[in-house]
């Protein structure tokens, strides 16, 4: 079965995004990364992959040449070959559920593994996006996926905001990777030298039939108003006398 | 600009869910920004439509029912063939709902079958120089992005912390069932595990106490977070790493990934305050936080920060309130 696997180029989650005098994102300071989703998702397919024979893994991204860095970096995790979709030009969730679609109508893939939400714009869009523009069924947010024997289906539980959800869908599907479906794994030297022989094709935007335009434009960005400076208390009577007779909020 | 919005009831199969409400805020407001009506669907098995009579009074122009025994549960792929079909049929050129986990399955999917393009986590909009802007958090809402959709059409996820109560109207809401298409049948709903706490709904609680990875277990846990919960009528919160480690359940985590609150009190045990984690809970009123590490980052955002071990912090916590 092939696993189409879409991987985002994101900032590190754990640095920080701070803008400059002009209001713009400072991108010099910004360390690129795979979306920490996506590799949820790409870490899935290959232990897959580790389970049972015949899964090949496509890991697909969209954006300018820079962007081959993550793919690099997800070859070097274990998929089998990597598609870049050149595209400059701005772009917005469905933007990139259409490109991935046309993809997906190329390659056919049994199965569509991705991020649940990408750490920077966190939309959480694309993925069901992509389901609906292919007509086939999606599980979001998934803590864990059994893939039935015959590949014609798949039992994957949700986190949902009332707990955890069993559904079952029909492959080929969308399903979207949630943070405790499982641990990547680090990526050793060898893996990283090896991959470097592992295809990696280049397509365009217009190669793929093309896209609508973005249609969310960011007029804006600021920081959040910040809260006023709080102060410390050194005692557990000193917290409750604080809550009750300053905060009166108990 | 716009015309008109169809605002998606949140259930869970058998009920309208209370988040229902912000959703409809979000559409009085962008009624006024717009000048445009909004109608109401409620989608559901069979008998939902009992369910509508308390949503009638809002101001929409319309209550759509539409009953399905295939609509049981809220599963996206056939719920999102109804809200496009309900979309349609009333001309709405927008679409909005909560942004809880129910939203964000199902709008996405509706925004492709519509042809829409989609705003997540909007927490303000309105109207400037006669096109509508929406405000929303970027990178686990270090940052707000003021942003535009083109034509004013779109579908919009709702932060329900972001908006209030709406507006109570006089005239009720006339009902409409709607016919139910054909619907697709590649996902089916198999069970759903949790829930069943008799405390308040931690999105929705005056108070929220959480507790971090510190708390060691599950009993601990329930023992001090819960019991301090309890003593102040509150609900539990938990961070990742809590949840990682097993000793609280999913849908008690607050964070960029987990629930988003904003309650009058958010008191932090164990909780070192990463940004993903402030992400959940920045907006609090008042926020107390208790940590035995004096440079966390909690404090950074606490209004009261007690720098002590929780597992002697909270007993004596719970002694004396």
């Amino acid at each position: 079965m092939r696993v189409l696997v879409p991987v985002k180029r994101v900032p590190d989650p754990y640095g920080r995004v701070r803008l400059g005098p002009d209001g713009q994102i400072l991108e010099h300071e910004i360390k690129w990364v795979i979306n920490p989703f996506d590799e949820i998702a790409l870490e899935e397919a290959v232990r897959m992959r580790e389970r049972g024979a015949g899964v090949e893994i496509l890991a697909v991204s969209i954006g300018p040449a820079v962007v081959e860095e993550q793919l690099r970096a997800a070859l070097a995790m274990g998929a089998d070959r990597a598609v870049l979709i050149q595209d400059d030009a701005p772009l917005d969730p469905s933007a990139a559920a259409h490109l991935l679609a046309a993809l997906h109508r190329r390659e056919q893939p049994g199965l569509v593994l991705m991020g649940k939400q990408a750490i920077d714009d966190d939309a959480s869009q694309t993925g069901p996006m992509l389901a609906a523009l292919l007509g086939l069924p999606q599980a979001t947010f998934a803590s864990r996926i059994e893939i039935a024997p015959d590949g014609t289906r798949a039992r994957v539980v949700r986190e949902v905001d009332a707990g955890r959800e069993t559904l079952e869908v029909d492959l080929p599907a969308v399903i979207t990777a949630d943070l405790r479906l499982n641990e990547p794994r680090y990526v050793a030297l060898p893996a990283i030298i090896r991959a470097r022989a592992k295809p990696l094709d280049r397509v365009t935007a217009a190669d793929l039939g093309g896209r609508p335009p973005a249609r969310v434009e960011v007029l804006r960005l600021e920081s959040p108003p910040p809260r006023k400076p709080g102060r410390r208390v050194a005692s557990v009577d000193e917290l409750i006398s604080a809550l009750r007779e300053e905060a009166r909020v108990i | 600009m716009a015309n008109k919005l169809i605002v998606i009831a949140e259930t869970d199969g058998a009920r309208v869910l209370p988040s229902t409400r912000a959703a409809i805020r979000f559409a009085q407001e962008w009624s006024a920004a717009t000048g445009g009506a909004f109608d109401l669907l409620v989608a559901g098995p069979p008998g939902i439509a009992t369910q509508a009579e308390p949503w009638r009074r809002w101001g929409s122009q319309r209550v759509w029912i539409a009953e399905s025994p295939h609509l049981a549960h809220p599963v996206a792929a056939p719920l999102a063939a109804v809200c496009a079909h309900a979309a349609r049929t009333a001309d709405a050129d927008s679409v909005a709902a909560p942004a809880s986990t129910f939203g964000r399955d199902l709008l996405p999917r509706v925004a492709a079958l519509l042809d829409l393009p989609m705003l997540s986590d909007v927490i303000a909009v309105r109207a400037v120089d006669g096109r509508l802007e929406f405000r929303r958090p970027m990178y686990a809402g270090s940052l707000l992005a003021t942003v535009r959709v083109a034509g004013d059409r779109g579908v919009f996820s709702v932060r329900t912390t972001a908006f209030g109560d709406p507006a109570d109207v006089e005239a009720a809401s006339p009902v409409q069932a709607l016919a139910v298409p054909d619907l697709p049948r590649g996902a089916r709903w198999v069970a759903l595990e949790g829930g069943g706490s008799s405390r308040p709904e931690l999105t929705t609680a005056r108070v929220v106490v959480s507790g971090g990875r510190p708390l060691r277990d599950a009993e601990t846990f329930e023992r001090l977070v819960g019991g301090l919960a309890d003593r102040l009528g509150g609900a539990v919160g938990a961070t990742r790493a809590a949840v990682d480690a097993g000793i609280a359940p999913n849908e008690l985590q607050v964070g960029q990934t987990g629930k988003v609150v904003a309650p009058e009190l958010y008191i932090a045990a164990g909780i070192s305050g990463s940004v993903q984690h402030l992400a959940g809970m920045k907006d609090s009123r008042v926020i107390a936080a208790i940590n035995t590490d004096p440079d966390a980052p909690i404090f950074d955002v606490a209004d009261y920060g007690l720098v002590a071990d929780l597992h002697e912090a909270i007993p004596e916590l719970l002694r004396k309130l």
